[in-house]
């Protein structure tokens, strides 16, 4: 008994110590070859494709349940409000569809992207509003309701589009080093990392949920989940995400949160967009 | 002159008596109660939520991403490096996903005295 849990102890420490190290300089083109074979050893039965659909991709069971809900897809009316809204006429009678002439087929795999005139990182939804703000309108409150609505449609027109993130320059590589040193820092209280429950403990339980391997976590967003009762950004899950180690979550659509989308979405390239979904 | 010389005195037997006590708390073996309070601790969401992690007697739904919390005493013949490692577990590995309970306030010392007693009961 001792020798076998001395086992699962060492065994523990070496899964830790191969992980790699956040502060190493690597391009990043190196980190995404890193970061896909380190999934690749980690789960070898699971196809490269199936990381988009999360912990379903590690739990037969739970998947099953999944796939019936996915039937009836508890987002379908979230899909149709985003619609509407995104062939409303604004007061000047534009659109939203003057802001994104290519929505047509499918925008939501380039995002976020770099914008070198601005040097900001653009997300789908920080673009949402500030074609809202430029046709002389409000903008939606980050996180939930119309944003998520809209999100969710633009989403849907993107199904099976690759996610193509890219960083163009040395100015870009530093807004994606500074999501990438947020996704492996320690915090909150609880002292831990977005990579330790998402990359080195992917697969195992905390209590009686299964963390979901970090590749493939954003291709479905927004996401409806049950524990919402409705529809969320990605944003809103950095948020959970922070609160439940005990740190104090960053403004949805800062500067923070944007980079760790960067290069949180980097990470998925290559993976096809299956958003809106649905979660526990 | 005198007062210096008493306060020290005092001073010293207070680290005397503060050792003793401290010896006799890992000598004698915790109270029923100490234990129940520590388990009540060990397995609250709020505050240690050990099971978050580790599979322990008593606890429904664990988790399994720490080492079953088992043979305790055979493991850790000196209690106080299992408080230790309750204490803060980066001492043993930096990199960690176990939360350092003392050293981040997490839990008091007596709360970690508390949960202590418990574990070694494992
Ligand atoms: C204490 C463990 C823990 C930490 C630390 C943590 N998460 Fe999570 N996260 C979870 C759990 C549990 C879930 C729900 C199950 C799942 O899908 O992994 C989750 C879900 C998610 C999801 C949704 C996955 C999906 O398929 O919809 C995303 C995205 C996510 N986390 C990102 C992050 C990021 C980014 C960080 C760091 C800022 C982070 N998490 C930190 C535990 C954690
Ligand atoms: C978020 C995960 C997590 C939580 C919560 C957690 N631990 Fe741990 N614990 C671990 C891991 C992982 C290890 C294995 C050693 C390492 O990686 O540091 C460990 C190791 C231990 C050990 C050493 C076991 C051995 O075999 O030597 C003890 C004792 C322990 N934990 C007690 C506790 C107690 C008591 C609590 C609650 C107050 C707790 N842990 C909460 C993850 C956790």
């Amino acid at each position: 008994m001792k020798a076998k849990l001395s086992a699962i102890a060492a065994a523990l420490m070496v899964s830790l110590s191969m992980a790699f190290p956040a502060a190493v300089m690597a391009s990043p083109e190196d980190d995404l070859k890193a970061f896909r074979e380190y999934f690749k050893k980690r789960f070898p039965n699971v196809p490269f494709e199936d990381f988009v659909n999360g912990v379903y991709a590690l739990d037969p069971a739970a998947r099953e349940q999944w796939e019936a809900i996915e039937e009836f897809p508890p987002y379908e009316i979230n899909i149709e409000k985003g619609k509407d809204l995104f062939h409303k006429p604004f007061k000047n009678g534009k659109t939203m569809a003057s802001c994104f002439p290519d929505y047509k087929q499918g925008i939501k795999q380039n995002y976020p992207y770099f914008d070198t005139k601005s040097g900001k990182v653009k997300t789908l939804e920080l673009e949402i509003n500030e074609c809202r703000e430029k046709n002389g309108e409000k903008p939606f409150p980050w996180g939930k309701g119309p944003i998520a609505d809209v999100s969710a449609y633009l989403a849907y027109l993107s199904r099976g589009k690759k996610i193509d993130v890219k960083v163009p320059n040395k100015a870009a590589e530093a807004e994606y080093d500074k999501g990438k040193h947020f996704f492996y820092a320690k915090r909150g209280q609880l002292n831990l990392a977005c990579a330790d429950c998402h990359v080195y403990y992917a697969g195992y339980h905390i209590r009686a949920d299964l963390l979901s391997p970090a590749l493939g976590q954003v291709t479905h967003f927004p996401v409806y989940r049950s524990k919402w009762g409705g529809l969320g950004t990605l944003h809103r899950r950095y948020s959970g995400c922070n609160k439940q180690v005990r740190a104090k979550p960053f403004p949805m659509q800062g500067p923070e949160y944007r980079a760790l989308e960067y290069f949180h979405t980097y990470m998925s390239n290559g993976l096809p967009i299956n958003g809106p979904g649905a979660r526990k | 002159m005198r007062k210096p010389i008493l306060i020290t005195m005092a001073a010293s037997l207070g680290v005397l008596v503060a050792c003793a006590t401290a010896q006799d708390k890992s000598a004698t073996p915790a109270s029923e109660s100490a234990i129940e309070q520590g388990k009540k601790l060990a397995f609250d969401r709020k505050k240690g939520n050990c099971l978050a992690c580790h599979q322990i007697a008593g606890g429904t739904l664990p988790g399994d991403i720490g080492p079953p919390l088992v043979a305790m005493k055979a493991r850790y013949p000196d209690k106080a490096k299992l408080r230790e490692q309750i204490w803060d577990a980066r001492k043993k590995n930096p990199h960690t996903i176990m939360p350092p309970f003392g050293a981040h306030r997490i839990l008091t010392e007596k709360e970690i005295d508390l949960v202590t007693d418990f574990i070694y009961t494992l």
